[in-house]
Parts: structure tokens; sequence; C-alpha cells
């Protein structure tokens, strides 16, 4: 019965159209949009994931989110070497920066200064230059979405100049840097460069970036810092897990996110639970011959099931490849950078797309359920 | 009434003879419940014969199709002894009634209610699939049977590319494909022109003359009364008179007994 299920489906070109459609409408803004807060919430963490070789980080116990950084005095540093379990430790500046362009071109930055001595920090993927060229005077990497936000249709090269707050800085290296949350244009310098360029009071450092040793967790050893500086210490993935949920509590973000997947799967719900109704109302009363025939409640309800599994099928496909295809085709637009289908979005998309379809076809399924085949004799 | 009606039906002995492939003794049935309460069937006896075409005739909401219902185990009734081929319909339960409607009904409807996406081969395959078939084996066997009912160049249409006669014809191969014991028809050429009920009219008498079948036709349609070897009037929920038929072949004299007094 399941060709003679399919038959049924495929004969009805509109509606079957229709129903795909809503499949495939609402798996495509679904996937489109969980995968892009995915990304946001990646960004979120996006520095933090950058420092690979750290495990631990350091901050005032006022600071929730890698975002917003509250300074702390230097002499902090040598407390938190002195912790026991701390392989290393250095110092990790984190400002935001007017950068301009010699041909006027202004752009908010995310600037981030890391040990001068040791250049630990500075995320270890150069297009263009190397980490030892950050020694130079006035040296800064900035990362190839930036590159291109200040000069627009430029190739990426090195040796430009720019203006960081009135002061000089060239740019020695391209570094692909994640893009960060609260801007595409993200710039690594040395330490002391970039309090010059920001011009910030006595008290400078945002973070202390550290690594445990010792065979110690960096739980364990974050916990000693703690305990012994009366700094906020965590670990990397707890630091990064917080600045997510940062995200999450206290901007609009998730619930702007959540008001488009929750429509769009109303919306599928609507489609999709409306033309199957139609259609199984089109066919009740072939339904009712059926059952008079002698088809069985249970032969029945199959049919309906593959007819619903072939349309979330087919939708569920369709809806995924135009995801796919956007991302594809977004890829290399800067704005978009870092936004990825992932393929936990995918998989429970899949679920939710077959919940859509089979609350939608609830009600259509009890119609064919309940109908008397008695009604079959009565005009 | 109704202790009566036992009593009545007590009265009768089970039904016997080798031929008779439906048996009705005092069945009643009623529809709605206290005020509203309508007692469509009032102890009606009926029987119908293999290799028989019997017609049930009678004015409009007289409980025709209620019979026919019953009969074809679509629908139960309240009191009465109903036999089909010598099974006792009222001791079946629903999933064993579908098992038997399936085996040994044929089922044609005044709307022909086919499925409308499905060709004419399809529609007609419906009860060999249902009943375990491949469908290229269903269809197979349907197809020859459409070209037994004179469409064989129209196995691959739907419906809508059929006229109501045609139509009627997929209903019938879809009906007989089986080989039904019996063929339960309400109304078969109430939608029909003169000449199509009749075409369709002959394919049923030799669907019944030929196979042994039962053929039960309900109809208003005097136009296709010499078809049958019986008549059985009904009126106000009980069948009034059989008269034996007009068709050429007919071979059954009518019982008296079968009238019910
Ligand atoms: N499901 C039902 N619920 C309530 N009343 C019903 C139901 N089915 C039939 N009836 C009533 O039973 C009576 C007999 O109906 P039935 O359809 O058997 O008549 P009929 O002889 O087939 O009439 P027609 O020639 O118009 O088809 C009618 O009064 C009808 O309204
Ligand atoms: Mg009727």
């Amino acid at each position: 019965m399941i060709t003679t299920a399919l038959r049924m489906l495929i004969g009805d070109k509109t509606k079957l159209l229709g129903l795909i459609f809503g499949v495939a409408f609402s798996t495509l803004l679904i996937c489109q949009q969980v995968s892009i807060f995915a990304g946001l919430l990646g960004r979120a963490s996006s520095v933090i994931n950058d420092v690979r070789s750290a495990d631990i980080w350091v901050m005032d116990p006022s600071v929730r989110t890698i975002d917003a950084s509250y300074p702390m005095r230097d002499t902090e540093l040598s407390r938190v070497r002195g912790v026991e379990g701390v392989a290393w430790a250095v110092p990790l500046f984190k400002s935001q920066v007017q950068v301009r362009t010699r041909e006027g071109r202004l752009e908010n930055a995310v600037i981030l200064g890391v040990d001068d001595a040791s250049l630990i920090g500075v995320p270890n993927e150069f297009l263009l230059g190397r980490v030892e060229d950050l020694a130079l005077p006035d040296a800064i990497a900035i990362n190839p979405a930036g590159f291109r936000l200040l000069f627009p249709g430029a190739e990426l090269d090195v040796g430009r100049e720019l203006e960081l707050n009135d002061r000089r800085a060239r740019i020695v290296a391209i570094l692909d840097a994640a893009p960060a949350f609260a801007a595409n244009l993200t710039i690594y310098t040395r330490y002391s460069l970039a309090t010059t360029y920001t011009n910030p009071g006595r008290n400078v450092m945002s973070f202390i970036i550290a690594r445990s040793g010792d065979g110690l967790s960096p739980e364990v050893v974050a916990q000693n810092i703690t305990d012994r500086t009366g700094l906020k210490a965590v670990s990397s993935s707890a630091f990064r897990n917080e600045s997510i949920m940062y995200i999450i509590e206290n901007t609009g973000i998730p619930v702007s996110f959540g008001t488009v997947v929750v429509l769009g799967a109303i919306i599928g719900v609507a489609i999709v639970g409306l033309t199957f109704n139609q259609f199984i109302m089109e066919n009740l009363k072939q339904y009712a011959a059926l059952k008079a025939i002698g088809l069985k409640n249970r032969r029945l309800l199959a049919m309906t099931l593959w007819q619903a599994g072939f349309v979330c099928v087919i939708g569920y496909g369709l809806g995924l490849g135009a995801a796919v295809m956007f991302f594809r085709s977004t890829a290399d637009v800067d704005a978009l950078r870092g936004f990825y289908l992932l393929p936990e979005v995918a998989g429970g998309v899949a679920v939710l797309a077959a919940v859509i379809v089979l609350l939608s076809t609830l009600v259509s399924m009890r119609r064919v359920l309940t109908v008397d085949p008695a009604t079959v004799f009565r005009g | 009434m109704s202790s009566t009606t036992i009593q009545h039906s007590q009265k009768h002995a089970p039904p016997s003879g080798s031929d008779a492939a439906v048996v009705c003794r005092s069945i009643e049935k009623s529809f709605g419940e206290g005020q509203a309460r309508v007692r469509v069937l009032r102890g009606t006896d009926f029987d119908a014969k293999a290799g028989e075409m019997t017609f049930l005739v009678g004015p409009s909401g007289c409980g025709k199709t209620t019979l026919i219902s019953i009969i074809g185990a679509i629908l139960s009734c309240d009191d009465g002894d109903i036999r089909v081929l010598g099974d006792d319909l009222r001791r079946m339960r629903n999933g064993r009634l579908a098992e038997f409607r399936l085996d040994n009904f044929g089922f044609i409807f005044q709307q022909f209610n086919l499925l409308p996406a499905l060709n004419a081969a399809e529609n007609a395959a419906i009860p060999l699939v249902a009943r375990g078939y491949s469908t290229r084996k269903a269809e197979r066997v349907a197809s020859e049977m459409l070209d037994k009912l004179g469409l064989g160049e129209h196995t691959r249409k739907i419906p809508a590319q059929l006229s109501g006669g045609q139509q009627q014809r997929v209903a019938i191969a879809r009906a007989l494909v089986h080989s039904p014991r019996i063929v339960i028809c309400d109304e078969p050429t109430a939608s029909l022109d003169a000449a199509s009920g009749q075409r369709v009219m002959e394919l049923l008498r030799d669907a019944a003359m030929d196979h042994e079948r039962a053929v039960i036709v309900v109809t208003h349609d005097d136009r296709i009364f010499r078809f049958a070897d019986r008549i059985a009037h009904m009126a106000d929920g009980t069948i009034s008179t059989v008269e034996q038929g007009k068709a050429e072949h007919s071979k059954t004299a009518v019982a008296p007994e079968d009238t019910t007094p």
C-alpha cells in the first residue's frame, strides 16, 4: 500500500508542492537562523579560542565576559606568577580603538595587546608576515576581514599605515583571527604599543592569561589563583561558556533569533497542517471506501505516515540544500564570517521537521481513523 | 416489541441451502438516542443466493442502504441473525470483519469512489494490494480485469480522464478483481446515462452468472429491473414482497418462505 499512498500524494501536484514547500521553508529558515545564532555566540568567545596556548584566564572579579573587562593593577601579574601550579602567566590587553586610514576611512576595532617579550596570545594563523614582525616599531597585525573593511577592493598586503587614535601604526602581518563579537576588525599588537594607542590610566591590564603546570588541571590552578590573589580566575572553557551565557542572558539576540525560529516552526505547521488536512478531506470519501473494502485502520495510518514521511524527507532535503547554498554563497562575505551550517543544527532541525510534520498531520490522521466506512453509501 | 422480534427469529430454522450466500433474519437497526431514535430496520428478513442478481427496491428512506451496509459487514445490527457464506457476522470483531470484507465482498457505490490520483489499473488493484500482492502483480491482474470490462485501452488513465460509465466499470473491476463471493451495489447506475447503465448491468450479470456470485443491487432505476433474478420490495424497514425477476437466464424459483407474511 506504500506505492498507493505515495501515488495518491504525488498525483496531487499542487498540494504536494505546498507540503514540500512548507517543510523546506521551515527547514531553511530554522537552519539558517540557528546557525547564524550559533555563529554569533561563537564570536563571543572567538578571542578566547584564538589564544590556544593559555588554559586559564585571570581578571577583575567583576568581569563576566571577554567583551567587557575592568583593568587590574600591573603588580597582580607577579602575584599570579607566584601561585603554585602556574607554568607561566602573561598580560593581555583588550580594548576598543578607532582606526582611520590615510584615505579617511574610519572603523571601530578590537585591539589586543600581547606580552612584548613572548608574544603569547597571537593566533598562529598568519596569511602574510610572521609573528616576529610584531616586534618592529609601530607594528600591528590585522585580520583579513578588517583589511577589506579598511581598504575595500584592495588585495591583502603588508606595509600600509593606519592611524590609531592619532598615532601611527603599520600593518606588518595579516592573520586569520576569528571575527570578534564587537567588531569585524581585530588588531593584534604588543602590549606596550596597545596601551599607547588607547591612552588608558595607570592600571591597564585587562586580563592575565596563564597556563597550568605541575600536572594540575586548569580548574585547580584557577582556584589557587583566586585563593591567593582575590582575582577571578577561570579555565578557558569556563570563560568561554560564561561569555556565551552573558550574551544569551543580557542581550535581545536569543529572543529575536528564537522568535524567528518559533515563527518558522509555526508557519511550517500552519502550511503543512492546512494543506495536509485539505488533502485528507478531499480524499476522505476514498478513505472511507478503502475501509469498506477491508483496509484496517493500521493500514490507513501507515499510508498517511508514509505520505507524511515522504513530505518530510523531501522538504527537509530541499530546505537543507537551500541552507547549504546560502552558507556557501555567503562564505566570502566578511560580515558573515564564522557562520557555518553546523551538523548539530542540521540534525536538530531534522528532528524538528519531523515533529512539525507529525504535529500538523495529527489532526488529519485522526480524521482518517475515525471516518465511518458506512458513509461511503451515503450521497 | 423487541422481545417479539427475538422470539420471531427463534422460530426460524437455521438458514440452509448451498446457494444461500446471505441470510438475514429479523434484523433490527435503529439510529439515534432517546427522542431522536429512529427504528430503520424492523425485523427484516432477506436472502441472496449465489449465481443470482437480487434487487432491493423501495421508497427513499425505507432502509435499503442500511440493510446492505449490515450485509456488507460495514454496519452492525442491533438484533437478529445475519449469516454470510455460513459465517455469523455478529460474532466477529472489527478487525476480523475488515478481513472478511476484503476476502468476500466487492462493493460498488453510486459515486464510484475511485482514488482521483490513481489510474484505472492502480485503482482496480487496491483489493489485491491490500491482500498482500506486489503492486506489479496486482496491477497486471487488475489490467486483465479492466480488459475484460472493455477498458483495455484506458488502464493508465486517471478517473478524471474517464466518462462516468467508464469510471463505474473501473469500480466494477475493483469490486471483482479479488474474486469475491458477494458483490454489493448501491445505485450503481444512478449516475450513468441509460446506455452506460445497461452496459454496467450486463457486466454485473455476467459476474454473477459466470462465477456463481451473489450480486445484490439496490436501485430506483426501473430501466434495469429486467436484469433481476429476484426483486425484494422494501417498505418501512421490512421486506414486503419478493417477486421473481424477468431475467431470461433466471433459474431459481422464488421459495414461498422467502416472503415475509
Ligand atoms: N447514520 C445514521 N444516523 C441517523 N440516521 C440514519 C443513519 N443512516 C441512515 N439513517 C436514517 O435511516 C433511514 C434509512 O436510511 P437509508 O439510507 O437506509 O435509506 P434508503 O432506503 O437507502 O434511502 P435512499 O433510497 O434515499 O438511498 C433514513 O431515515 C435515514 O435518515
Ligand atoms: Mg440508499
